[in-house]
């Protein structure tokens, strides 16, 4: 097997709170995840899933513990990754088409060139015929798709993703987990296919998507299990949610799941009262 | 009034729709747009009657010497010093030179606060370290009321313009650079995250990032601030100056001219309103990125 790419080995990272106290948001956290492999990371809300990806990416250092991308440690951010945000974070002051320009850009690509490549982007995620609207002139949904492109653009080898549909309706999160689907397949069919994790609390939109299923615990988080999700692709997720195994899957990982779910809501509980 | 007019046949012409024949289709929406019209109208004509009713009643109330009008003046006296002042000069030169100077002051004083601020307050908003260093002296000279450093810069530089200039400086800087601090220290941390991701280095970050997103908070200190520029500009004048309209005002006091006072004020008033819009019609250009609804009182 070729080197892995990503690879996290008892990864910690502590915040010092507003407060001054010390906050541990990851544990000991071991993954792996290989070449071309699609990873969804569940937990409970607050347990540090996000923590975890901001750690691949470079923005953020681990307190202890290692993060390799390709088997090289990761020192500052890597070109070669890609991220999408939960909230909005394309650019309100950019067009459209600027907006998915700017990665390139940003890397040194020539105006032209970085125009076509975003072009073409644009198309694929269907908005061509919006390359001159602001942000603000645009649905949650297609702001979502501006955000794709502008992520996709770069080529990323490595895609992190944390919660990026979990602000949009429910139907337009089903169009979107497809249409990732498709862009993550098309980046498949080149020798160097792009790696995902994706960071969500939505179990359905997980197993959906994923060749994997990492269970968090409640925080500080570790990795609790691991499941396999062996539903053949391609896949749509509406179709492949009704497939019996994902039934049993879901069952299967929800068990482990709810429990860590209930912890993390109890002890809110208590700290409430 | 032609505006009174105008309001009151519109509002008879909706009277007439509402009385007659039930509407037929699409007169429904005509109607709504003429009661929108109508209320439009009958707002700028309370305007004007407010203004109108002021200016009579100080005019009735100094004829009949119920104000005093060697305090207090009278719009007619005022606008006859306008006009005296359009037509004839005044003492100092002609009233368009001392617009000129007046405004020449404020606007170099305004654009080199504006600039300074602009570019200490975003430094210091990016760079923490410079921040640290220099935040406590920032605030310790914020907390001088910097007019009072208007007889300092006359000392310094003379009767001449640069003294305005740097009254007009000193009063501009502070609300133009705590605006630009904040915007940037107040930059959306998943826009940055995202600009850096995506391949930003540092300086991109501030130019294209950090920058356009203080814009909003720059721009609202703009048009406070041209206001203190005035206000440094004709304060300078005031203490001491050989042109400008503090100095048409210093002069008509010291003849104890109260129409010229008011006069000067009264220009002063329209220059401030025009360069105003000038302001607001830059900042309709630059902000075209932002929902329309969003930030307009009016």
């Amino acid at each position: 097997m070729s080197t892995p790419a990503i690879e996290l080995t008892g990864a910690t990272k502590r915040f010092r709170t507003p407060s001054g106290a010390l906050h541990t948001a990851v544990r000991d956290l071991d993954l792996t995840v290989a070449q071309g492999e699609f990873v969804a990371v569940v937990g409970p809300t607050g347990c540090g899933k996000s923590t975890t990806l901001t750690l691949v990416s470079g923005l953020e250092e681990p307190t202890e513990g290692e993060v390799r991308v390709y088997g090289e440690p990761v020192r500052g951010i890597d070109p070669q990754v890609g991220f999408v945000f939960q909230q909005d974070a394309v650019f309100p002051w950019r067009t459209v088409l600027s907006n998915v320009m700017a990665g390139p850009r940003f890397r040194g690509v020539p105006a032209a060139e970085a125009k076509e490549r975003a072009r073409d982007w644009l198309g694929r995620v269907g908005l061509a015929a919006f390359e001159d609207r602001y942000p603000h002139q645009l649905s949650g949904g297609m702001r979502k798709r501006v955000a794709l492109a502008q992520t996709f653009v770069n080529d990323p080898a490595i895609l992190l993703m944390d919660e990026p549909f979990s602000a949009l309706d429910v139907q337009t999160r089903a169009l979107m987990s497809d249409q990732l689907l498709e862009l993550w397949a098309g980046t498949s069919s080149s020798e160097n296919a792009a790696s995902v994790v994706f960071v969500t609390h939505d179990l359905d939109e997980a197993i959906a998507l994923a060749d994997r299923v990492v269970v968090m615990t409640a925080g500080p988080a570790t990795v609790k299990e691991i499941f396999t999700v062996d539903l053949p692709r391609p896949r749509t997720v509406e179709a492949v949610r009704l497939e019996p195994r994902f039934v049993e899957l879901y069952r299967e990982i929800w068990a482990s799941l709810g429990e860590e779910v209930r912890i993390t809501r109890e002890r809110g509980a208590g700290r409430a009262a | 009034m032609p505006l009174e007019t105008a309001s009151e046949t519109a509002a008879s012409e909706t009277a007439a729709t509402a009385a007659g024949k039930p509407p037929a289709a699409g007169t429904r929406t005509e109607a709504r747009e003429r009661a929108a019209r109508n209320r439009k109208l009958t707002v700028y004509a309370a305007r004007v009657g407010v203004l109108v009713a002021f200016l009579g009643l100080w005019e009735v109330g100094a004829r009949t010497e119920v104000v005093d009008p060697f305090n207090f003046s009278q719009p007619s006296r005022i606008w006859d010093q306008i006009w005296q002042w359009v037509t004839h000069g005044t003492a100092q030169g002609s009233l368009g030179e001392q617009i000129g100077y007046t405004l020449y002051e404020a606007l170099s004083g305004w654009v080199i606060g504006v600039v300074c601020g602009v570019l200490l307050g975003i430094a210091l908003g990016r760079i923490r370290f410079l921040a640290e260093v220099f935040g406590p002296y920032i605030k310790v000279l914020n907390a001088i009321p910097r007019i009072v450093l208007a007889p300092i810069f006359l000392i310094w530089f003379g009767l001449g313009p640069a003294s305005k200039v740097a009254s007009a400086v000193v009063l501009v800087f502070f609300p133009v650079f705590f605006n630009a601090f904040q915007g940037a220290r107040e930059v959306d941390r998943n826009l940055v995250a995202n600009a850096r991701i995506l391949g930003a280095d540092n300086r991109r970050v501030t130019l294209q990032v950090v920058i356009p997103a203080a814009t909003t908070w720059i721009f609202t200190s703009l048009h406070v601030s041209f206001g203190f520029a005035l206000i440094g500009a004709i304060v300078g004048e005031y203490i001491g100056a050989t042109k400008g309209l503090g100095l048409l005002v210093a002069a008509a006091q010291g003849t104890f001219n109260a129409a010229g006072v008011y006069a000067a004020m009264t220009i002063l008033a329209v220059v401030a309103l025009v360069t105003e819009g000038l302001l607001t019609l830059a900042e309709k250009k630059l902000f075209r990125w932002k929902p329309a609804d969003a930030g307009d009182g009016r």
